[in-house]
């Protein structure tokens, strides 16, 4: 059994009065797809939100290939090589594809930009990702559609060797063969060897491509379980009452 | 992706080139055409009807009379970019100038280094105005909209109440009243020429070596024999006579403000297009929390845009000063403001962020002073100037407006 890259225990998370996230427990395994799943409210944004720093945790461990780290700042994720891929993108539209991939992290040669070499290696990313479907790197990101937004977004992810990429909600606002298109995305992100997290609430997307499957509710860590051990209607129990008969409740393994 | 066909690269062309940029246009991605295609309207009509308005004098008085607003544009499009503005650049000027005449009248201290040290006046209430923005969050429209008030007031203080502060100092006064010489001038043209063909051809040389998709050549020749044939007639339009009495004085050559603004120009211009500091304000101007999360520090981002617009105007004080042989309490108000703000907007600046270049600032500003002075060549009350100046800026801020539905 490969050893969990990403590593949580006992995650404690409160606003003020309101205790969020309660001995969270979870793992992302590389070259795994692991999904994220819960109703509205169930935690699943503010374990990420801890994940990538945004939120520090009050306590419980978190490990990074197996060590205690400590994430105060989304510097300290992005230093791990932890990138998050948000639902409402974090693009700029104005700006093109090799801008935005590059957004913040600009290849420099002296103080002036080295235009050629970012596009040579943003041009590179995609197609290792076997992205045919933009016309020109150098189009504005404002003239592409949902799905191809969403596949710049994840190649920015790629494009830094980062070990784990978390997906917000990335078909959300999809359609068919667009939402098609991202998830053999997402495979070949797990087949390249890095832990994809990936939080949906589309449950055929979630048995599509997920190894692993984590069931938040209330605030706790109802089960996390292989994909092939459950079927769907475990899992909707498990998101809507936080147990399911026959699976057992945290740590499947 | 499967249904998405491989990357077919269509064989490039000047007919495939123009029905991109159509498409671009049609897009909403209009950029600075009807500032272009203005300035080419207001010239042919005022050519006709102010029989005073293609002359020699009067094209050099356009130039020297834009100066200043294209100079404060050229630092508002720096705030601009980012969604905000300065409403207080203006008499920021007014404020820098004053420090600057005050220093050099008063208390003999050399041009330069007066002029320095209102630089450091320009950038030190822009650090101001920038930190109240980012970092205590007020917006920007209040902050310099009060700032507006306030530098007025403290010109007025330095100035004293109703006092006017001459400067004679002779090199500052060059700058709007004096020409380079006609030799000098097309030297100066062709050594510009020169280095901007050299930079396009090398430009398009390394991304062909690199196997990059580069401009099409045919284009890049297109544009650049246009451009340098606009500009060397201008030239040869600046070094004719332009005195009424040429025996007594002679009047002709390129005014010493052009190479100063065309110099801002290229600094700028580096600045935005090829420094990642620039990028940064195009990214915090087009979606600063996606800027935010990529890990731009947009607070620092944004106070250095009203740093540079302030530093800007403080240069446009010394344009003040030299047009003006002084500086008053009026000095950057009035409508100097609106008028920078027009010219940027004008040129194509978005009112909204993330879009615009320094030229726009250029073409704005002409478009803007050709209609201050074609229509005080015909004879039009100020009030009318003023209405005519503010419906056109109205008009640019629409097609800003509308352009934006178009793309998104």
């Amino acid at each position: 059994m490969t050893e969990p890259i990403l590593s949580l225990r006992g995650i404690n998370k409160s606003f003020g009065a309101v205790h969020v996230l309660r001995g969270v427990d979870f793992d992302a395994y590389p070259g795994q797809v692991t999904a994220l799943v819960g109703d509205n409210g169930a935690g699943k944004s503010t374990l990420i939100k801890c994940i990538a720093g945004i939120y520090e945790i009050d306590n419980g461990d978190y490990l990074f290939e197996g060590n205690k780290v400590s994430v105060s700042g989304p510097r300290d994720a992005t230093a791990l090589g932890i990138e998050i891929v948000y639902q409402d993108l974090a693009l700029c539209d104005n700006l093109d594809i090799v801008h935005n991939m590059y957004l913040g992290r600009e290849v420099k040669k002296g103080v002036t930009l080295n235009e050629a070499e970012m596009e040579i290696s943003a041009r590179k990313t995609l197609d290792s990702l076997s992205v045919r479907t933009v016309k020109s790197i150098r189009q504005t990101v404002a003239s592409l559609s949902g799905g191809q937004r969403q596949t710049v977004a994840i190649a920015r992810a790629v494009l830094w060797n980062n070990k784990v990429v978390v997906l917000d909600e990335p078909t959300a606002a999809l359609g068919v063969s667009q939402t098609e298109q991202v998830l053999h995305l997402v495979r070949r992100l797990a087949d390249n060897g890095i832990a994809v997290v990936l939080i949906s609430h589309n449950l055929s997307d979630v048995f599509e491509v997920a190894d692993n499957i984590s069931a938040m509710y209330l605030g706790q860590m109802a089960a996390q379980v292989k994909k092939k051990d459950v079927t769907t209607n475990q899992v909707i129990e498990l998101i809507t009452t936080g147990k399911s008969a026959g699976v057992s409740p945290v740590g499947a393994r | 992706m499967s249904s998405i066909t491989t990357e077919v690269a269509p064989t490039p062309s000047l007919k495939s080139a123009a029905g991109d940029y159509w498409a671009r246009v049609k897009s909403g991605d209009i950029g600075s055409l009807p500032a272009i295609l203005g300035l080419v309207v207001l010239c042919v009509v005022f050519t006709i009807m102010a029989p005073d308005f293609l002359t020699p004098i009067n094209f050099a008085n356009l130039l020297t009379q834009a100066a200043a607003v294209i100079v404060i544009a050229m630092g508002l499009i720096f705030v601009l970019l980012l969604g905000d503005i300065d409403l207080s650049a203006g008499y920021a000027a007014g404020v820098c100038g004053a420090v600057m005449v005050i220093m050099v009248t008063n208390h003999h201290v050399a041009w330069y280094l007066a002029f320095g040290v209102s630089v450091l006046v320009g950038l030190a209430l822009g650090g101001s105005i920038g930190w109240l923005v980012s970092y205590l969050g007020i917006p920007s429209f209040v902050v310099t909209l009060a700032a507006f008030l306030g530098f007025q007031g403290l010109l007025l203080l330095i100035a004293g109440e109703g006092g006017t502060i001459p400067i004679t100092q002779p090199t500052v006064l060059k700058i709007e009243n004096s020409n380079i010489s006609v030799t000098n001038s097309w030297i100066f043209f062709v050594a510009a020429a020169a280095l901007y063909v050299l930079s396009g051809l090398r430009k398009i040389q390394l991304r062909r070596k690199q196997g990059l998709k580069s401009e099409l050549l045919q284009l890049w020749v297109l544009k650049t024999v246009g451009l340098l044939a606009i500009c060397a007639y201008a030239v040869y339009a600046l070094n004719l006579e332009r005195s009424n009495n040429p025996k007594l004085i002679s009047l002709k050559g390129t005014p010493y403000i052009v190479p100063v603004i065309l110099g801002l120009l290229v600094v700028g211009t580096f600045v935005l297009q090829r420094t990642a500091f620039g990028r940064h304000l195009y990214a915090v101007g087009g979606n600063a929390e996606a800027a935010r999360r990529a890990g731009i520090n947009v607070k620092r981002v944004r106070t250095l845009a009203f740093v540079i617009c302030s530093g800007m105007a403080a240069v446009a004080g010394l344009i003040f000063a030299s047009r003006q042989n002084s500086i008053s309490p009026t000095t950057g108000g009035s409508s100097t403001l609106l008028y920078a703000v027009g010219a940027a907007v004008i040129g194509g600046t978005s009112l909204f962020g993330g879009k615009g270049k320094l030229r726009d600032a250029i073409l704005g500003g002409l478009v803007v002073s050709v209609i201050d002075n074609g229509m005080g060549l015909l004879g039009y009350a100020a009030g009318i100037k003023y209405i005519v100046t503010g419906a056109v800026l109205l008009i640019s801020a629409g097609v800003d407006a509308i352009s934006r539905k178009g793309t998104v």
